[in-house]
């Protein structure tokens, strides 16, 4: 029971970081109707932006892990991807916005191998795995004896932060979607462009927040899971990358909550299966197939997702 | 000679999407060789009932018989093997071939020879190539297609891209044609020379044409009988002098007057 | 009468084994060049037929390419003290020909069938669903051969012999360019331009869309199989990480940059995108290169993904194939 508790604990850590990747990818689907293969990259970027802020933020406070340090280098590292994220749309998106969506989906992968390659680049981050500064002095935390057995369980200061900081950003994006007009230009945009366009509404802003904001939680999700994992690569955006697409997929893609739902849901799935391997007789080794194994499922017996709806194309 | 029953039948169906309901207990049927039409207002479900004849959408309950047997729930390619071929709302021309291909293209069915035969394109693969070319090409003058045969069918004008849409699904060799909204767009000479074009298609071809337009002059021009749906339901149903009269159609059309107790339009 | 496709099949096989004949006058370097070339040829044509001519988009190719490579690595290796003697008294040109050609079929085979396995259930979905998909399915793959130790794992898995010649790689590069040639230029091929094109029409007018999607995946997946066959037998080294999604993306690469849909252009790409990365090498050796040039063109992901970007943003439609009819933008 402890050992599934862990488990628990450990797998919903891990989905709170797929579940704000997986934001990125259902908001820019929902506006778009295009995935944007190069979000796990801007995940890496967010990690490598705190690489590089942390030792400065740190040297600030005196050279001390601090929270306000920590947070600190979050911000930055959001709203550098943030800006990332809005000139990727400029430069590379938006000129394709009337072509096929496959000429998109192209660029996009481009766009993916640039930056993972020119990361790899020698005077840029070079190809090998890097310290990540410890921000917050990470232990674990000493649960009071009256919890009798849960004492066992080993519960981070990390896994609790990610826990944290991701609801707060996912009721932070909420109150975004639904309470202000921004929010609702979005909505609108993802139902029918060109009537958002008639109402007055300028299209290329709202597409350059939704995007700006998508990269956001993804830069957050590359400092929270090097708090965690503290070494980082240019490649490190690969597999997250698709694992929180195909999250987004299982929530439903275009929606919000169905990609906060999904995330976590894969990382307690992919979590209880690696950890229950030896019951399973499925060799940990298979620990990146199981999301490739579940978006087949998914796509092959709800294609909308838990939470999606069907569209119907009109004859 | 005893009488072979309608060609095509639909029995009490009901199509509902979600919660809506599009299309509620239609009945109605067509014979061989008989050129019927379907009008009612924008939303009555009339692309719905095409839909549903080419297997495009499922009833959600009832039945659709063509030559007597069922063919509710399957899938379109096979509906069109049957004998039901269809025109589109929107032009759905194969954009990247000629007027020629497109026309070729239909004849895939027909074809006896498959995938070892084009490949090692022995004597009888060659032979029954140029039937297929003979007969494309003979379809298209007919219709006088056959000059643009090689251009590229998205440089057609508009009209002449509606009269290769109707060659191409003759090369199906259907029994039932059906045209949706075939006049949209077209000015009034060439609405009348449409009206010829159906008429001979019928004629020459022996097939029985439904027809979804919304130029009540085309619509009570051919049509033998005339089948009215309004929100999904089948409101009148007879020859075009009745349903010109008839006061549900009417209203369905118009709205009511003022003064008059209301009914939702 | 001789039917004239067939004829210039037998006439390119006859002057490629002529030409073969030479091969040892070529320089190793060269000789390298010129057998990934046409090995990428197979690829790039076979893909072709999925996503130029079909019209699905399909992000797994790789994966095909290293099922038949396994195969065709086990096969070869396995059968060196069993079967290959057996076939001794055909000469010993003749009994490594039938061994490594009955090899390469097999492995083919293998790679088709994993094709329809994959293309059944990932077909009925479109454009970046079936993207993605395969792209999973490329992956599974790669895991999949890790974690079976037999054929080495991740650490990889080496053959003894070299059987891939000039002959093997072009003759099958002439095959694979008359089977989708063939195949597109009848009435029966026309089903999958009619797929890419408009399938709702496409049913409409009785082609069975489902049917064809498959054929031309598994079709496709056969001959990346035996690319991947004819690959191992000449590097004599696999590893599950060299059939990864960078593969399949470069595969990809080759026929967007051909014109999706044009045999020739892509024919052209393979060529050009092969000998690309040899060029930008040979560059960056050049004593007058400044220095923070040499690492950007050595990792040659850099310039594909410039040119990927670069190649969307401008012509689309690459090389040789037709401008895509512009989206409405409602």
């Amino acid at each position: 029971m402890i050992e599934f508790l862990q488990q628990l604990i450990n797998g919903l850590s891990l989905g709170a970081i797929y579940a704000l990747i997986a934001l990125g990818y259902t908001m820019v689907y929902g506006v778009l109707r295009f995935i944007n293969f190069a979000h796990g990259d801007v995940f890496m970027i967010g990690a490598f932006v705190g690489l590089f802020a942390g030792p400065m933020v740190m040297r600030g406070f005196g050279g001390q892990p601090t929270w306000t340090g920590a947070f600190l280098v979050l911000i930055i590292a959001m709203v550098a991807c943030a800006i990332l994220g809005i000139v990727i749309e400029k430069l590379a998106y938006r000129p394709l916005r009337n072509r096929p969506r496959l000429t998109v989906l192209i660029t996009a992968i481009g766009v993916s191998l640039f930056l993972e390659n020119f990361g790899q680049l020698p005077f840029v981050f070079g190809p090998d795995p890097q310290s990540f500064p410890d921000l917050i002095g990470d232990h674990a935390i000493t649960i009071p004896a009256m919890f009798g057995p849960l004492t066992d369980l080993t519960i981070m200061v990390s896994q609790v932060l990610v826990f944290v900081v991701t609801i707060v950003l996912l009721v932070a994006l909420r109150f975004i979607v639904t309470r202000t007009k921004l929010g609702m230009a979005m909505r609108a945009l993802s139902v029918n462009p060109v009537a958002t366009s008639l109402m007055g509404v300028n299209n290329d802003v709202v597409i350059s927040f939704t995007f700006g904001l998508g990269s956001a939680l993804a830069g957050a999700a590359g400092i929270l899971i090097s708090i965690q994992q503290p070494s980082i690569d240019p490649l490190m955006g690969l597999q997250p990358g698709i694992k929180a697409f195909v999250a987004a997929v299982l929530g439903g893609i275009g929606n919000i909550p169905g990609a906060a739902l999904g995330g976590i849901l894969l990382g307690v799935i992919e979590t209880l299966v690696v950890g229950y391997s030896d019951v399973l007789h499925i060799p940990p080794g298979y620990r990146d197939a199981v999301a490739f194994f579940l978006l087949i499922l998914i796509l092959l017996f709800k294609p909308t997702g838990l939470l999606g709806r069907v569209e119907r194309e009109k004859v | 000679m005893s009488d072979p029953g309608p060609l095509l039948e639909l029995r009490d169906v009901t199509v509902k999407f979600g919660g809506l309901k599009a299309v509620s207990d239609f009945n109605f049927s067509i014979r061989h060789g008989e050129l019927a039409g379907l009008i009612g207002p924008n939303g009555a479900g009339k692309t719905t009932i095409f839909n549903l004849i080419t297997g495009v959408y499922h009833p959600t309950t009832g039945s659709i018989f063509f030559e007597g047997k069922s063919v509710a729930g399957k899938k379109p390619y096979l509906i069109t093997k049957r004998g039901i071929a269809r025109t589109f709302q929107n032009i759905r021309l194969f954009g990247s071939m000629t007027v020629f291909d497109n026309v070729r293209a239909a004849f895939n069915m027909h074809l006896r020879h498959g995938i070892s035969h084009a490949l090692w394109r022995g004597k009888g693969f060659r032979k029954e190539e140029v039937l297929v070319s003979k007969e494309a090409a003979e379809l298209l003058d007919i219709f006088h297609l056959g000059d643009v045969r090689d251009a590229p069918c998205t440089s057609l004008c508009y009209g002449d891209q509606r009269r290769l849409e109707i060659v191409r699904a003759l090369a199906t060799h259907p029994k039932l044609i059906l045209l949706d909204e075939p006049a949209a767009g077209m000015n009034p000479a060439e609405k009348t020379e449409l009206m010829e074009l159906i008429r001979f298609v019928q004629e020459k071809f022996k097939i029985a044409v439904l027809l979804v337009e919304h130029d009540m002059r085309v619509v009570m021009g051919i049509c033998e009988r005339i089948i009215v749906l309004d929100y999904g339901v089948k409101i009148a149903e007879g020859p075009a002098m009745e349903i010109k009269h008839n006061p549900a159609v009417i209203r369905a059309y118009l709205g009511v007057d003022e003064d008059e107790p209301t009914t939702p339009t | 009468m001789f039917e004239r496709s067939k004829f210039t099949l037998l006439a390119s096989i006859a002057a490629i084994f002529v030409v073969s004949r030479f091969s040892s006058h070529i320089g190793p370097y060269y000789y390298d060049i010129i057998i990934s070339i046409g090995i990428n040829i197979i690829l790039a044509v076979s893909l072709n037929l999925v996503n130029g001519y079909t019209g699905q988009f399909s992000l797994g190719h790789a994966g095909f390419m290293s099922v038949g490579a396994y195969t065709v690595a086990a096969l070869t290796t396995a059968g060196t003290y069993t079967v290959l003697p057996r076939l001794a008294f055909l000469g010993p040109v003749v009994s490594i020909s039938v061994y490594f050609g009955v090899s390469l079929l097999l492995g083919g085979l293998a790679a088709g069938i994993a094709g329809l396995l994959v293309g059944i259930p990932s077909l009925r979905l479109k454009g970046d669903y079936l993207a993605i998909v395969t792209l999973g399915f490329g992956e599974i793959i790669k895991v999949i051969i890790e974690n079976v130790d037999a054929l080495g794992g991740s650490r990889g898995f080496s053959v003894l012999t070299v059987y891939t010649n000039l002959f093997w790689v072009y003759s099958i590069a002439a095959l694979t360019i008359f089977v989708v040639l063939n195949l597109v230029n009848s009435t029966y091929g026309r089903g999958f331009l009619t797929v890419r094109d408009d399938e709702v029409a496409a049913e409409a007018m009785g082609i069975n869309t489902t049917k064809y999607k498959v054929l031309a995946f598994s079709l496709a997946a056969a001959f990346a199989g035996v690319a991947g066959g004819l690959y191992v037998q000449f590097k004599q080294f696999i590893t599950p990480e060299g059939f990864n999604f960078m593969t399949s993306v470069s595969i990809v690469t080759m026929v967007i940059l051909g014109g999706m849909g044009s045999t020739a252009g892509v024919v052209l790409a393979a060529i050009l995108l092969t000998i690309l990365p040899e060029w930008l090498r040979y560059i960056s050796e050049l004593p007058s290169l400044p220095a923070w040039l040499v690492p950007l063109l050595q990792n040659q992901m850099i310039p594909y993904s410039i040119l990927l970007i670069i190649l969307m943003l401008t012509r689309p439609q690459g090389l040789f194939g037709v401008a895509a009819v512009k989206r409405k933008p409602a």
